[in-house]
């Protein structure tokens, strides 16, 4: 295996408390809450405001059991709430089990919930899965005595687009609120009101504008928080669920996929303590129809040349047509992009250089550099696992150098705010404050795009601190260089977390122009003679390849004669309008596609392939921990990439010898990780601070740029009410910037560079002179629009255009 | 007869204008404060812990003990928070006495935040007595002028900033941390103990919350020493109070007098009960205490004999009703309160006064049912012990006791409205028509 799953590192002696619950000795480390050692000797205390991973309120009284003793000799006199209490050594607790007082109050906690709770559970999304409805089961009356009048509220009350609330299904847990104070940190949703006409709510004027709301639905233990997707859509008995990874970002988190009938109806949070906890974003949660838009492709098509038209074709004619396409150019190239798994991502490491005889391979769908491809090879392609979520909350501090979480890596952002509640510092090197910079109570480095190197090397970093760069530093030269240096110069350790969710199984796979599987690099003849003697052919090719940018000049001018393109959004590259160029000069064009898209529509031969819900797979996460995932809907009929990949290279006469993912998985594991010499990372020296950094120059400033978390990508096509919770897009820069390029803030800005220009209405920030930040893909696409990126110079103008 | 009482906290009331600096100190006013100032702050604490002197709030706690809870090696800034928010149904001693002596709190706040070593103090006063908020800014600006508040107060190097905070009218923000988070500007709902005030309270701070009269009972516990405060009262309930006679007594009003006097000697003092009246049953201290009747007029009012009685002391508000009260129909409108103005945070309180007024309201109209009774036992049972904090305790208080002294009644409200049993208009106080 490449990559090796972490040991559990703390492994200090745990200081354990004994007690008896039931009568049965127990013990349990000393901090343990009486609700979950109950649980230990399987006990389930009936609860609702009570969750492991927020902080005990002891709202609800449902979980009361008695405290005869309370490891004093002294017992308690009142029957107390099990979720807030503490263990004590000697304590002994009797729960509904032992206690008729314990029951009995429990029975009566759960007939006062239900005497406002309206019985309407044949239609409620939550019937079927209600802790409300089980625990009135297991420990309720058969019967209430309540016969008056229950409190009624006008229903539903949209909180956002995404949360609807029924107001009187609500037992008042606090369970949403607190999650939205403590683990998201936007505290949108509160109490109102008081006594029986208590309710959550939400100001008038300001929206539930978090990223994490959906996760107050999956923890509401009724049904008053329900998702405006799903709302009435289905029973949960007729769901058919599979754990499965989310495919939107680096971090792997578990996600449980609920299907009926091959359709998938949500998503919900999966439970993985080491990766995501129990939380995900609503990206994560409510984007995933995407894969069954109307652009969806489904047959193959290959271009008739009499008419110039895409035209549907057996799985058969298609191969051979893109078999013979490829046979016949000269020069040829993959581009994979970064959301396969690691299975598909190895077939096209081993289809270039097996099939197409090329090292000309990259991964990257963005604006890459020779740096990056060095520094990837040589520092973190098949790397075992470091670095880790839980490491964050360990680290003395947390350095951010071209990286956003809230916005690029929802989970490693709510790890990282947890982390910083508990005393972790965090550092940003960017432009501005963000709001999830403030809700991480983290520090700005305020630095300008492009000096992050210079930026980051002026840093005092102590050895416990953990450095995590983003895929940004790409393009800022001697960046990625710093990071090396900084961490081996301090002793901090770092990690790169790319963006989507494939890049890293891509890098560990193969898919970089100088780099075979498990990082043999292609210029070692020895690592090279070992996935040649594996793959069972007689030699790979032995020039190091193209990367992104090479392959696409190489295209527009002529040099390649036929690409091959997996995923890939043209306005990701570094300049869309060549890109563009590219796909038309080239002489063949095969694009793997889940959906129509600019490349299809100027493909040769279009062959469709299985979203990641219709494949099982593996990715690989920021941390370099695999994750592992099995298809969802599994009577899906399209093909995976390994399948269409080994089907071209069968018609070409050159085997890729797997055809399968669990076939590609087997061989990739078998050929392991590289124990030769690796690719050694030279660094680059910073670019020299430009006089003109910091400063408007001719009215025109440096941008900074990302993309937002819920955005243009098309990967939340069809999310429509997510997309409604989306963040306004505006344009921040200083205020003496704004006013130097003639911009009022709060009126309409336009940026412009040399394919155009996109406009915003501006905002402003503390910021350094001469920098505008603008989202990368919300409304316009900047590096289509303005054919510039992160880091680049535009004009700054006020007033739109 | 009237030398049962002990005006202390009261005796100025009928001065000329006694809520002024002047007429306060004209009395001998912050003479108390004059020797704290020369005292060493636990002596402070073990004057007020020799005295005896316990909450006035209603749980009897020993004040002097409290403050010594407070973790002098605590880094953080210690507060004094003055709970000045009464609201309990029948509870009307505090809002008298800052209206008619302002300056006597204000002077035992110093004291009490000398000894407890606290630089800010503060007084939660239920919002809706503004005139009353008026009075205490006025007495606090006079303190101020006069160097009893501020910087370096009186030569001695002592600082203390006093702020008075109105409340925004939640009867929960009495509750003492409740009352903490409604400072802090947050929602006024209890929060989980531990931890409590003493180590992390306003601000997460160690902080002493403390009544108005039991603060108020500091300067003259300093001034007089403790043996004199402790020559007052019972054996384990020392010193002097104000009983808070209302209802059908001849002459309502505050009377201040030692802990252990009962409520026959009461109702002397206060005239009598109104002409034709006979007494039925009485609230020992507010509504949250349960209801006691005609055979507990000598039992002694201090902590312990209303405890052995099977009530509680509480606040000292005795209302007193007489026969031509309905017990069904006064036990309603006190769970319409707790109903009004339960917090919501917990299920039994929010969920269980909802419901009990529902079914008290059946019965008062003569429309209950049989099992209503045990019903409303049974839901008090579940609501007793079981709630997050004590108003949900307090909102059982008067039902079962009611029940258990007048079942009659409520079996009657089976099948007659209480108003045809106890016609409303009888029970007026000041009507014509009252009882004859």
């Amino acid at each position: 295996m490449t990559v090796t799953e972490p040991n559990p590192t703390d492994t200090t002696p745990v200081e354990l408390v004994t007690l008896t619950i039931d009568d049965v000795e127990v013990s349990v480390p000393k901090g343990t809450l009486v609700i979950r050692a109950a649980e230990l000797i399987g006990t389930e205390i009936p609860r609702f405001c009570d969750h492991p991973l927020l902080a005990p309120v002891g709202a609800c009284r449902q979980c009361l059991v008695e405290i005869p003793d309370a490891g004093n000799g002294r017992g308690m006199p009142k029957p107390q709430a099990s979720c807030t209490i503490e263990v004590a050594p000697g304590m002994v607790v009797r729960t509904q089990v032992t206690s008729p007082v314990a029951e009995k109050a429990q029975e009566g906690m759960l007939e006062f919930l239900l005497a406002n709770h309206p019985l309407d559970c044949p239609v409620c999304d939550k019937g079927g899965e209600c802790p409300l409805q089980n625990q009135s089961l297991s420990h309720g009356a058969s019967e209430s005595r309540f016969i008056e009048t229950k409190r009624l509220f006008p229903k539903p009350l949209p909180l956002s687009s995404n949360v609807l609330l029924d107001r009187e299904r609500c037992v008042l847990c606090q369970r949403c609120t607190r999650f939205q104070s403590e683990i998201a940190g936007d505290p949108f949703i509160a109490l109102l009101e008081r006594g029986a006409q208590q309710q959550i709510g939400i100001a008038p004027d300001v929206p539930f504008g978090s990223y994490f709301s959906g996760n107050t639905i999956q923890i509401c233990p009724v049904g008053a928080l329900t998702s405006a997707d799903y709302r009435f859509r289905s029973r949960p008995f007729d769901l058919i669920s599979v754990p499965s990874v989310s495919e939107h970002d680096a971090c792997g988190s578990a996600i449980r996929v609920d299907h009926r009938r091959g359709k998938v109806m949500r998503r919900l949070a999966g439970d993985d303590p080491e990766v995501n906890e129990e939380w995900i974003t609503d990206k994560d949660r409510f984007a995933f129809t995407w894969s069954r838009q109307a652009d969806r492709l489904t047959t193959p098509l290959v271009r008739n040349p009499a008419t110039g038209e895409l035209e549907p074709t057996s799985w058969p004619g298609a191969l051979a047509v893109a078999a013979r396409g490829l046979a016949a150019a000269a020069g040829k190239a993959v581009l994979t992009g970064g959301r396969l798994t690691v299975e598909d991502a190895y077939a096209y490491a081993k289809f270039a250089r097996v099939a197409l005889g090329t090292n000309n391979i990259d991964f990257r769908a963005r604006p890459t550099s020779k740096e990056e491809t060095e520094f990837l090879a040589a520092k973190v392609a098949g790397t075992p696992v470091d670095v880790t979520f839980a490491d964050l909350e360990r680290a003395t501090a947390v350095v951010l150098v071209g990286l956003e979480p809230e916005d690029e890596a929802g989970t490693l952002f709510l790890r990282l705010r947890k982390a910083s509640r508990q005393g972790v510092q965090v550092f940003a090197l960017g432009t501005h404050t963000t709001r999830g910079l403030t809700k991480m109570n983290g520090t700005l480095v305020p630095t300008v795009p492009g000096q992050e190197a210079a930026a980051l090397a002026e840093l005092a970093v102590s050895p416990g601190t953990i450095i995590l760069a983003g895929e940004r530093l790409a393009t800022i030269p001697g960046a990625l260089s710093a990071v090396a240096t900084k961490a081996t110069e301090s002793g901090a350790r770092w990690a790169w977390v790319p963006r989507r969710a494939g890049d890293r199984s891509a890098l560990d796979a193969g898919c970089l122009p100088n780099l075979l599987p498990g990082a043999r690099p292609v210029a070692s003849a020895e690592a090279r003679a070992d996935a040649a003697a594996d793959w069972g052919v007689p030699s790979l090719p032995d020039e190091v390849g193209l990367d992104t940018d090479a392959i696409i000049a190489a295209a527009a001018s002529g040099e390649l004669g036929a690409l091959v393109v997996a995923g890939v959004d043209v306005d990701d590259l570094a300049d869309p309008a060549l890109a563009r160029d590219a796909l038309r000069s080239v002489d063949f064009l095969v694009s793997l596609e889940v959906r129509a898209s600019a490349v299809t529509a100027l493909a040769d031969v279009v062959l469709p392939v299985a979203p990641p819900v219709e494949k099982a797979g593996t990715f690989i996460n920021w941390e370099g921990r695999q994750r592992p995932f099995h298809q969802v809907l599994i009577d899906a009929p399209a093909l995976t990439d390994v399948r269409v990949l080994a089907g071209i290279a069968e018609e070409l006469g050159r085997p890729i010898g797997i055809r399968t993912t669990a076939e590609a998985a087997a061989e990739w594991r078998e050929l392991g990780p590289w124990d030769g010499k690796r690719i050694v990372f030279r660094g680059r020296k910073p670019a020299a601070a430009k006089t003109a950094a910091g400063k408007v120059v001719a009215g025109r400033v440096v941008l900074d740029t990302w993309k937002q978390l819920i955005d243009g990508g098309r990967l939340q096509d069809g999310a429509d009410f997510l997309r409604q919770t989306a963040r306004e897009p505006v344009l921040r820069a200083s205020e003496a910037t704004l006013t130097a390029c003639g911009v009022q803030p709060g009126q309409r800005a336009t940026l412009t560079g040399p394919s155009g220009s996109a406009s915003f209405i501006a905002e402003a920030a503390f910021m350094p002179e001469g920098v505008v930040w603008a989202p990368t893909n919300s409304g316009v696409h900047l590096g289509a629009a303005l054919g510039v990126a992160h880091g680049g110079r535009v004009s700054l103008t006020g007033g739109e255009r | 007869m009237t030398d049962l009482l002990t005006p202390v906290l009261t005796a100025n009331w009928a001065d000329d204008r006694a809520w002024t600096l002047d007429a306060y100190t004209a009395r001998g006013g912050y003479r108390g404060l004059e020797k704290a100032l020369t005292m060493d702050p636990d002596a402070i604490i073990e004057e007020v812990k020799d005295a005896g002197l316990r909450g006035r709030g209603g749980a009897g706690f020993p004040t002097g003990m409290k403050w010594g809870f407070i973790p002098q090696d605590n880094p953080n800034p210690k507060y004094l928070v003055v709970n000045a928010d009464e609201s309990e149904p029948g509870t009307c001693k505090d809002i008298p006495l800052m209206m008619a002596n302002p300056h006597v709190l204000v002077e035992g706040v110093i004291i009490a935040s000398r000894a407890i070593r606290a630089h800010t103090a503060f007084i939660y006063v239920r919002g809706e007595v503004l005139h009353v908020i008026r009075r205490l800014r006025a007495a606090v600006r006079e303190a101020y002028a006069a160097g009893h508040l501020g910087r370096d107060i009186h030569g001695t190097g002592y600082d203390l900033d006093l702020i008075v905070h109105a409340g925004a009218g939640a009867y929960i923000c009495g509750e003492e941390t409740a009352l903490l988070d409604s400072l802090e500007g947050r929602r006024g709902q209890p929060r989980l103990r531990p931890p409590f005030p003493a180590v992390a309270g306003l601000y997460a701070s160690p902080t002493v919350v403390n009544n108005v009269e039991s603060v108020a009972s500091v300067p003259g516990i300093i001034a007089g020493g403790a043996d004199w405060f402790a020559s007052m009262g019972t054996e384990k309930s020392k010193g002097h109070g104000i009983f808070s006679l209302s209802g059908h007594v001849a002459k309502p009003g505050q009377y201040e007098a030692p802990l252990g006097i009962t409520l026959r000697q009461l109702i002397e003092l206060g005239g009598g009960m109104r002409p034709g009246s006979e007494l039925k049953f009485w609230t020992p201290g507010g509504s949250s205490t349960p209801l006691l009747t005609a055979e507990h007029l000598d039992v002694p009012l201090d902590f312990e004999g209303v405890g052995a009685a099977g009530s509680m002391l509480g606040t000292r508000a005795l209302q007193i009703f007489d026969q031509t009260t309905s017990v069904v129909r006064c036990v309603l409108r006190w769970t319409e309160f707790y109903k009004h103005e339960s917090c919501g945070k917990c299920t039994p309180c929010r969920e269980g006064t909802w419901w009990l007024v529902q079914t008290l309201r059946r019965i008062d109209e003569g429309q209950g049912r049989p099992g209503d009774i045990e019903l409303l036992l049974d839901l008090c049972d579940n609501i007793l012990g079981r709630s997050f904090c004590a108003l949900g305790d307090g909102a059982t208080s008067p039902i079962t006791s009611a029940i258990q002294y007048f079942r009659e009644e409520f079996e009657a409200g089976m099948t007659t409205p209480s108003r045809d049993l106890f016609p409303p208009a009888a029970s007026t106080l000041f009507a014509k028509e009252g009882a004859r």
